[in-house]
């Protein structure tokens, strides 16, 4: 089974690189963006079949090693 | 007295601090990741470097590695700790320390001499440091100390700030921070000051010829307070 997880930085995190991608955007012509903020993207393929279990495993790995709390947060995406 | 320096795949200061603490009078042994055993210590280094290619987040990697168990269990029993720069980075991934080290604000890789203001000097790291103000050398990409307001208020309460950025005379400005640290924070403490986390390289000053002496200062005092 394949999940997914989106790492964010939370909203008060200064996100040096987004803000440079948005000038970039900005330069290229693309005047109408408000605002870019980078992540994180992972697809985790696992030998677990349930469901519920694959995704608590994930949300475990999640807290303990691919987010860090203090400026991050995730989000599981539903296995299809 | 007995120090460790741990080498993790991609560690680079961790010669240089082997250097530094033999000099000052250390026995020192290197310590490799993948060991469970952390040699009878005095004090334990994590040096600086990329550790893991400073893959995920810089020192996420390090800090679930094997000896790391050791480490952590060392440094909750008491014992001294210290971090520099990526070393700092995996410390606050044990979350031994408190905060994290973001992207430093200008994206640029800093690569210069600067100026800490010591601010506390009620632990072993620092205590009979006769000057306020040292020059060490800081070379990284994220220095940039981040911590929540919480923890800002925790940190500040228990006066864990060790060194802030500052100028030659001690003067804590916004232009003297190099990389958009929180309150110009370059080091922090633990809650019972046994570790330390810092940007600054201290191991890069300790010859005249060569940088400067306030390495020197900082190791000659060191194994002085751990005697």
């Amino acid at each position: 089974m394949k999940i997914s997880v989106i790492i964010t930085l939370k909203k008060d995190v200064l996100d040096p690189q987004g803000k440079v991608i948005h000038q970039t955007l900005d330069g290229m012509g693309f005047a109408d963006v408000n605002e870019v903020r980078q992540g994180k993207y992972f697809e985790i393929d696992t030998k677990e079949t349930d469901n519920d279990k694959a995704k608590a495993k994930v949300e475990e790995m999640c807290k303990k090693l691919l987010a860090n709390l203090v400026i991050e947060n995730y989000k599981i995406i539903d296995p299809k | 007295m007995k120090s460790s320096v741990i080498t993790f795949p991609g560690s680079n200061c961790d010669r240089d601090m082997d250097v530094a603490l033999r000099k000052f009078g250390f026995k020192n042994k290197m310590v490799w990741h993948a060991d469970a055993e952390l040699p009878k210590s005095d004090l334990v280094v994590l040096p600086g470097g990329f550790s893991y290619g400073d893959y995920l987040r810089c020192g996420s990697m390090a800090s679930k590695s094997r000896i790391m168990q050791s480490v952590i269990n060392f440094a909750n029993s008491g014992g001294m700790v210290m971090g520099i720069c990526n070393g700092f980075q995996i410390l606050v991934e044990t979350g031994l320390v408190p905060g994290v080290l973001l992207r430093n604000k200008y994206l640029e890789f800093i690569c210069k001499n600067v100026f800490v203001k010591i601010n506390d000097k009620k632990n072993k790291y620092f205590k009979n440091v006769d000057n306020e103000v040292l020059e060490f050398h800081i070379a990284h990409n994220e220095g940039n100390y981040f911590c929540t307001n919480d923890q800002l208020k925790e940190i500040e309460d228990n006066n864990q700030i060790a060194i802030n950025y500052c100028d030659e005379n001690g003067k804590i400005e916004d232009k003297f921070n190099p990389n958009g640290s929180i309150k110009n924070i370059a080091g922090i403490f633990n809650k019972e000051k046994n570790v330390l986390g810092m940007m600054p390289h201290p191991e890069r000053m300790i010859h005249a010829s060569l940088s400067g002496e306030d390495g020197s200062l900082f190791f000659k005092n060191l194994i002085n307070n751990l005697k």
